[in-house]
């Protein structure tokens, strides 16, 4: 069993137009909640669920992997993330050779935090780099400047760190030739790791306002598609290969902590909005495992730690047939793939008439020991090959 | 109390004025007519509410009467108790046959025009009615009291109309009740008595039938001659059954049973018929003892004239369309209806209507009473197609169509009658020509408002017809239509084919002038409805082999490239669940999925490519022709 931690940091020092993440930007936001206590209030609720594994039959094991997302995690000085790092250490154990990484923003960062960083243990960084055209980051609402970026990853590189850098496509006004110019600045720094997202537009933002009211124009799938396709090309050509659908990465330079969340395994979400999943005890009902997620607000949040309680918002039991809904479309964003002999014994149904039929319509491929593949264009559509399989398995 | 003086079933026809009310749609006939019940006396104030006489809900939301009833008014004048039987007449094209029955059942008729607004295409289509029935017209002029009233000009030119002078037309209020005892006065004064021969066989004639869902079929009825009693075996001389009547009686305003009703009088009969076409409108009730030789004219079988294919979006609703249709039936002889199966929409009936009206309401009142989510296929009349070799065929639906070479198709027309203000002219003139509508004549009603005569395919007419005309004529223009004949046209089927397979649900007959606008226009809305899918879809209109406009959707290159972390499993997990749960309502066309939703809105009808797009795709398809 594998065993991982995600700490979600809800601070940013700005909205960008195109986010929905769980984030604030007020430095203040009262006791046990604000930036310079949330490192405390992280360290009670680790230990909250600790208490919960136990009182109900998880013994995890060591951490093989802690993940600082957000938000914005480099917006707290080093020592908070450290403290929480060596927490975990503290409660469960870490790993020989972990990966703990962190996101940063390349502006809430310079040579000394991240040397600090490197000191505590850290051993990887992700910058959310999202352009390398100015327009582009206009667009986006990013503050930084390539040459930001530049500066950190050397920075990390230089402090024994691995690096990768997140990129986004599809923003309005972004053409194919802005798309290649920042693929080919990322893949210039050196990264080891690159993940690449098309641009989710979501309504409640202030991108989505702006689209809805006709002042930007809305991503087109076209669009999108031959900007996945060059990212892919790009990034093969430089020795990076696709291991999960929006991921490239060297060989042995995969992100281990998120093909945890690919392969289901069991992780700890710890801060406002965080998800847990635990795999349950066999005996314990019905459900396979169980998925957790924490208050969204940080005040709320903070408040139901200071009362002793894990602070869930609710919870859901994943059922037998969510089950296989959950290994289908996790495993087939992943090159290692679907085992196909697996799914149909957990699922009680045979799937290899429409895994032929994907097979015949280039969607996905045969791999060593029977696992289905999504082929490039099965990437491309990979709802269309979940649903097939939704439809042969339950 | 005096209204006990002249009892239902011996009450002398000299005291019996019977009478209608012809008005247009808005002209405020039923506010008129419950001025009239309060007056009486016979609906307490406190019981007052808007609308007495219209029970049906739709009747009421939509302000409009369906289905006429009759109401027993006790009157003085002079000193005198006179029996007024006022019946209530709809007021829309499609029931142009149980207006001239309603028409038979009186001697006067309250012609009713709103004092703002002035005449109508329909209020004089059934006032020449009124008038060929030879009944006596009392013209009014309501909303008086409303400060746009010009009464003075409307009463120009109803004098004008009916050849009266315009002192003679009343002017009433029925918000204010202002003049409705005056209007009750008049009628007793001018409407002859009923002429019937009380000691001959008994003759009634039925002027509508509805069913309750207490009491069966209540029918509606005028005594002519003789007397019904409620202990004598009734005889429907069309029909040809008997019954032991259950119930005679009058309504005043509610129902109350009677021991007979005599000649002259107008009130029902419950005679425990299953449906109403056991008890048809236009039909004589004569006494099963003593029978009439002879019955009352005018009976006929209402004709469908217009056809379309109701088909539920959830198949399994099916069971339920029946037998909400069978209800509806028994409230209503003129639908007709019998099952369809479409390769497209599945299982489903074609019903025929009398008209658009008549099958908007049947729709309405199947989702709103029933519960029923429907897609309704494109109206078609009735035509008559004649192969080349020689055996003719009666097409009702696209479907029946033959294949091969056509010697002849024949078409229904109508007689269309347009009333507009002078300035939408030419407006009106384009219209009719753009619907193959031939020009007959033209007359001034008055200074500033002409009734124009047409001769239009029927076709043309149900198709968006009306919603155009109000909206080039901004609302003024009104329109009546009846059927005068048919004619030979160049018609052709237009067939629509998605990914090579022909869509059964689009197919349509049209004129060939058309048959382009309506391929490219088609092929466009599908493209813009189905959703792109892994592959490339053509989307062509063809006549027989020949193809006149094609569409392409292009293949779907990404669905969605979402992160997928943490948080996100359950989100997308649901998302799946979701878009699995959707494709439930999907149509599979071959390999091609189509929402329900771009069926329904596909068959909208009322919107007319006027884009530049559109305009080209339709000139280039026509230079293919020849």
């Amino acid at each position: 069993m594998t065993y991982e931690v995600y700490v979600h940091v809800p601070f940013c020092l700005r909205r960008c137009g195109y986010c929905d993440f769980n984030t604030y930007t007020a430095p203040d936001m009262g006791p046990g909640a604000s930036r310079g206590d949330y490192a405390s209030t992280a360290i009670a609720e680790l230990r909250l669920l600790r208490r919960w594994q136990l009182g109900h039959g998880i013994d995890e094991p060591a951490v093989s992997s802690v993940f600082f997302g957000g938000g914005t995690p480099t917006v707290l000085p080093p020592r908070d993330l450290i403290a929480i790092v060596e927490t975990i250490g503290e409660l469960w154990g870490i790993e020989d050779g972990a990966e703990i990484t962190t996101e940063a923003n390349p502006d809430t960062v310079d040579a000394d935090s991240i040397g600090a960083l490197a000191d505590g243990g850290f051993t990887r960084i992700s910058f959310g780099m999202q352009s390398a055209v100015p327009h582009v980051l206009r667009t986006l609402d990013r503050t930084h400047t390539p040459r930001n970026v530049a500066e950190g990853v050397r920075a990390a590189r230089g402090a024994g760190l691995e690096t990768s850098v997140d990129l986004i496509y599809g923003a309005p006004g972004e053409s194919l030739d802005d798309w290649r110019a920042s693929v080919r600045t990322a893949l210039a720094l050196g990264v080891d790791h690159l993940s690449a997202y098309a641009l989710t537009v979501e309504a409640r933002t202030k991108m989505g306002r702006r689209i809805a009211a006709g002042e930007l124009a809305a991503p087109d799938d076209d669009d999108e598609a031959a900007k996945y396709e060059i990212v892919d090309d790009m990034c093969a050509a430089a020795g990076l290969r696709w291991y999960e659908i929006s991921n490239w990465a060297r060989p042995g330079h995969e992100s281990r902590h998120n093909l945890g969340y690919w392969r289901n395994v069991d992780w700890a979400g710890v801060g406002p909005g965080a998800h847990s999943h635990y795999t349950l005890p066999a005996g314990d009902g019905p459900a396979r495992s169980l998925r957790a997620w924490d208050l969204l607000h940080p005040r709320a949040w903070a408040q139901r730690v200071r009362l002793g309680d894990v602070p869930w918002a609710d919870s859901e039991r994943i059922g037998a047939d969510e089950d296989v809904e959950e290994r289908v479309m996790l495993g087939m964003r992943l090159r290692e793939g679907l085992d196909l002999a697996e799914i149909e014994r957990v699922s009680g149904h045979d799937a290899s008439a429409v895994a032929d039929e994907l097979v015949h319509e280039g969607l996905v491929e045969r791999a060593r020991g029977g696992r289905l593949v999504a082929t490039r264009r099965g990437r491309l559509l990979n709802d269309a090959v979940i649903e097939r399989l939704f439809d042969a398995l339950l | 109390m005096s209204q006990h003086h002249n009892q239902p079933g011996f009450t002398d026809q000299s005291a019996i004025r019977n009478f209608c009310i012809i008005a247009h749609i808005d002209h405020g006939k039923s506010t008129v007519a419950d001025r009239i019940l309060q007056l009486s006396g016979i609906v307490p104030e406190r019981e007052m509410r808007d609308r007495f006489l219209d029970r049906m809900d739709i009747e009421q939301e939509r302000g409009i009467t369906i289905k006429s009833q009759a109401v027993r008014v006790p009157w003085t004048y002079d000193g005198q108790e006179y029996t007024l039987g006022m019946i209530d007449t709809p007021g829309h094209v499609d029931f142009t046959y149980e207006v001239s029955r309603a028409l038979a059942a009186c001697e006067g008729a309250v012609l009713l025009v709103d004092a703002t607004q002035g005449i109508e295409a329909q209020t004089l289509s059934n006032l020449y009615m009124a008038i060929d029935h030879d009944l006596t017209i009392i013209p009014v002029l309501n909303k008086i009291d409303l400060p746009s009233a010009e009464p003075d000009k409307h009463a120009e030119e109803i004098a004008g109309l009916i050849g009266c002078d315009p002192s003679d037309v009343l002017r009433v209020s029925g918000k204010t009740g202002e003049g409705v005892r005056e209007l009750l006065d008049r009628i007793v004064v001018d409407v002859p008595a009923p002429s019937g021969d009380p000691d001959g066989d008994a003759r009634a004639l039925i002027f509508d039938s509805v069913y309750d869902s207490y009491r069966g079929i209540v029918t509606y009825i005028r005594m002519v001659d003789g007397e019904l009693r409620s202990r004598e075996k009734l005889h429907m001389m069309g029909v040809g059954t008997t019954y032991d009547p259950i119930e005679i009686g009058v309504i005043s305003p509610d129902m109350m049973p009677t021991r007979a009703l005599g000649a002259g009088e107008v009130g029902y009969v419950i005679t425990g018929a299953k449906d109403v076409s056991q008890s048809k409108v236009g039909d004589t009730i004569t006494s099963a003892a003593h029978p009439a030789s002879e019955a009352l004219p005018g009976y006929r079988d209402p004709q469908p004239m217009v056809y379309a294919g109701l088909f539920p979006i959830d198949n399994a609703q099916f069971p339920e369309l029946r037998e909400a249709l069978d209800k509806l039936k028994l409230n209503d002889a003129a639908l007709v209806y019998e099952p369809e199966t479409s390769v497209a929409l599945g299982f489903g009936f074609r019903c025929g209507f009398l008209g658009l009206l008549h099958m908007e309401i049947v729709s309405e009142r199947l989702s709103r009473e029933f519960g029923l989510d429907l897609i309704s296929t494109a109206p078609n009349v009735p035509y008559e197609v004649t192969s080349e070799d020689g055996t003719v065929h009666r097409v009702t639906n696209p479907s029946e169509f033959p294949e091969g070479k056509i010697k002849r198709i024949v078409e229904p027309v109508v007689a269309a009658d347009i009333i507009t203000p002078k300035e939408f002219i030419g407006a009106v003139m384009e219209l009719c020509q753009d619907h193959r509508g031939v020009m007959g004549t033209m007359e001034y009603i008055s200074a500033d408002r002409v009734e124009m005569h047409y001769r239009i395919p029927l076709a043309e007419i149900v198709f968006d017809f009306f919603d155009q005309l109000k909206s080039r004529t901004k609302g003024y223009a009104s329109l009546d239509y009846h059927e005068d004949g048919e004619q030979a046209a160049d018609l052709v089927k237009v067939d629509i084919l998605i990914q090579g397979e022909k869509v059964d649900a689009f197919s349509a007959i049209v004129h060939r002038d058309k048959a382009y606008s309506y391929g490219v226009m088609m092929t466009k809305k599908l493209r813009e409805l189905i959703p792109r899918q892994q592959f490339e879809i053509p989307i062509q209109a063809a006549i027989g082999s020949r193809i006149i406009a094609r569409e392409t959707i292009r293949a779907l290159r990404k669905d969605v490239l979402a992160k997928c972390y943490g948080g996100d499993i359950t989100r997308k997990r649901k998302l799946l669940e979701k878009q699995k749960a959707g494709k439930k309502r999907m149509k599979m066309l071959g390999h091609v999925e189509v929402p329900q939703e771009a069926f329904v809105a596909a068959l909208a009808t009322g919107e007319t490519g006027n884009d530049r797009d559109t305009k080209d795709k339709i000139r280039a398809a026509q230079k293919t022709e020849g």
